[in-house]
């Protein structure tokens, strides 16, 4: 009889974790590669694009945690409904 | 500039400062739990905050006068270079929802009020985790310190105390009450105290960036006006060298990279964000900050436009206080009233943030050095007590240093306080991700990093001083300059590799560890066994001691 091993873990890598992990990715590599945003042109009503692009970051960066945030909780959930079980 | 004191504006000035004590005091009502002697209620509130109070606790805790103050500073003496800022508040944040859920989960489990407390259970080592909260403590007191110097530069530009009078007890005299109001109710109220007056900062500080980026601007005639003028003030040559620029030269772009990278890690081990982060509720409680937080870097990122408005309005001249730039141009802007109510933002930001770091480094002693090396069968109440006595030590330590020390001093540990949190992260991200790191080889990264980061800092000169003059300095191999902070956190990990490997081969004892795989991912104790409810809405009073700490 094959013996069922005692702590059978869920995969560590999943879809919707690797969607999630790209989603918090993006911000890094789009911001510490300054040399794609260093310059001044286009302007937006008089800010250089140098200080509006990195703003615009900000509220790109929220959408993208908390798609991150809602795939990773569906998930959790998901895996204590197995657990219960 | 300075033309006696305003009275006006300090008139509006104390009645917040009034006001905020007030609230103070009272908050040591507020939520109040069945066991107000424990360390879990002075120093972490009673782990009770839902997302909202841990939304302006975190807020008001990590963006600090001094970061209000100094970052627009950094923008009016150089310009794009000190706009790291925006970036690195940006990347924190995918960080904090990696790694510090887990961290939440195994502190409740366990009981833990510190990261140190986290080191010792983990590894078992209590050298690495006094390591740990030696360097959490040093690196807190000059951030302290920095919220005082915050005070002192509105005070002063409000015309009481600061650099005008002579004599030492009037100059002083501000500060000293500010701090011991201070004092006070933190000792009394605990991280209640902060949570609380935490909601007022907020709201003032919103109002005046509000107003200020769209009042100011108009006054100036534009952002196209501002900017050209910034530009043009920037390309002003000293010695063939010009002030700044107003985009990141090729040739700077390592140095703004590393800063934001290295800065955003650090961010989070600093005792006063861990502090913050253990007093939520849940887990889900952090991760839905992580989406809401930003709200604090699009904010940084307009008061940091605010440099360039100082500029722009010829605020300051030769050899200027550059700190002193943006409550000077909210003077001379703003009418006397409002110009009160930015003062008192400024001044109640410093409050805050100060509260919460001497909580933090009080509970860092007392759980870390008093108990572990001490006195191991302190009960909590005693721990309480301690560290209320302990945070009103660090309080003072830190105006020592404010009112004795040159205050370059102060901002160049400041600047070392960073490097050297950034060298605990091997040791308590590790951590929280693998054992596969021994406790030894950790130790030996720790100590690799602080003394390559410190001996780097300390020969960084600059026109104004020969030592602690930049953060900054040649990456070894890249040959491009970058963070010393980054640069000796990759030796930290290298050295903690190799030795791990080599201690690993010759089967060192690796010590005990008290944590088990599942306590990474634990949730509240009433375990919502209901998945489709969403968390517990309302506050449970009191919640169930861990037991044995």
């Amino acid at each position: 009889m094959p013996e069922a091993p005692p702590d059978t873990r869920p995969p560590v890598v999943t879809p919707s974790r690797v969607v999630a992990g790209l989603c918090l990715l993006v911000p890094f590599v789009a911001l510490l590669w300054v040399n794609s945003y260093a310059r001044l042109t286009p302007a937006f009503i008089g800010i250089p694009f140098f200080y509006w692009y990195q703003m615009a970051w900000v509220p790109v960066t929220a959408a993208l945690t908390y798609v991150a945030y809602v795939l990773v909780r569906r998930e959790e959930r998901a895996r204590k409904a197995g657990e219960t079980r | 500039m300075k033309n006696g004191v305003n009275g006006v504006a300090l008139g509006v000035f104390i009645f917040f400062f009034l006001a905020v004590t007030v609230l103070g005091f009272l908050a040591a009502r507020w939520r109040r739990a069945a066991d107000p002697l424990h360390l879990d209620e002075w120093g972490l509130g009673g782990r009770s905050f839902g997302t909202w109070v841990t939304w302006f606790l975190l807020g008001g805790d990590l963006y600090t006068a001094y970061t209000f103050v100094a970052v627009p500073a950094a923008i009016y003496s150089a310009g794009a270079s000190g706009f790291f800022a925006v970036p690195y508040t940006i990347i924190t944040y995918p960080l904090v929802f990696l790694f510090l859920p887990r961290l939440w989960s195994v502190s409740h489990k366990h009981g833990y009020v510190t990261s140190s407390d986290f080191i010792r259970g983990r590894f078992g080592s209590k050298s690495l985790s006094v390591a740990v909260a030696i360097t959490g403590i040093i690196a807190t007191m000059p951030y302290i310190a920095l919220q005082l110097v915050g005070i002192q530069a509105v005070l002063d530009v409000m015309g009481v105390g600061g650099s005008d009078s002579t004599n030492w007890f009037v100059k002083d005299l501000p500060l000293l009450i500010a701090f011991g109001v201070l004092a006070a109710y933190t000792y009394s109220s605990g991280l209640r105290a902060p949570a609380l007056i935490a909601f007022v900062k907020d709201a003032l500080i919103y109002i005046v960036i509000v107003v200020a980026i769209i009042y100011i601007p108009y006054k100036l005639g534009g952002f196209d006006d501002v900017f050209s003028k910034a530009g043009a003030a920037y390309a002003v040559k000293t010695h063939g060298v010009p002030r700044g620029s107003l985009v990141s030269a090729p040739q700077a772009q390592w140095a703004y990279a590393t800063l934001a990278m290295g800065s955003a890690m650090a961010l989070f081990l600093y005792p006063h964000s861990v502090t913050a982060v253990l007093s939520s509720k849940s887990r889900d409680t952090i991760r839905r900050n992580t989406t809401i937080l930003p709200l604090y870097s699009l904010m940084l990122g307009l008061l940091a436009m605010l440099g360039f408005m100082a500029l722009a309005a010829h605020v300051g001249g030769k050899g200027y206080n550059a700190q002193l730039a943006i409550p000077q141009l909210f003077e001379n802007m703003f009418p006397s009233w409002f110009a009160g109510v930015a003062f008192a933002a400024i001044g109640i930001g410093a409050l805050v943030p100060a509260a919460i770091m001497s909580i933090a480094a009080a509970n860092l002693f007392t759980r870390n050095i008093y108990r572990d090396l001490i006195r191991p069968d302190a009960t909590p109440a005693q721990q309480t007590a301690v560290s209320k006595v302990v945070s009103l030590l660090v309080k003072v330590g830190a105006l020592v240093f404010v009112l004795t020390m040159d205050k370059t001093v102060a901002i160049n540990f400041q600047l070392l306080g960073g490097i050297w949190i950034l060298q605990t992260v091997p040791a308590i991200v590790g951590g929280l991700f693998t054992r596969w790191f021994h406790r030894w080889a950790l130790l030996a990264g720790w100590a690799a990093g602080m003394g390559y980061g410190t001996w780097k800092a300390y020969e960084q000169s600059s026109p104004a001083q020969s030592h602690f003059g930049g953060n900054s300095d040649m990456i070894p191999w890249i040959g491009e300059k970058g963070y010393i902070g980054l640069t000796a956190f990759v030796l930290n990990i290298g050295v903690a590799f190799v030795l791990t490997l080599a201690l690993r081969a010759l089967k060192a004892p690796a010590g005990v560890d008290e944590t088990v795989r599942s306590d990474y991912t634990t949730e509240s104790d009433p375990a919502p066994a209901d998945p489709t409810v969403p968390g517990d809405p309302g506050v449970s009073p009191g919640l169930p001691e861990p037991a044995g700490a």
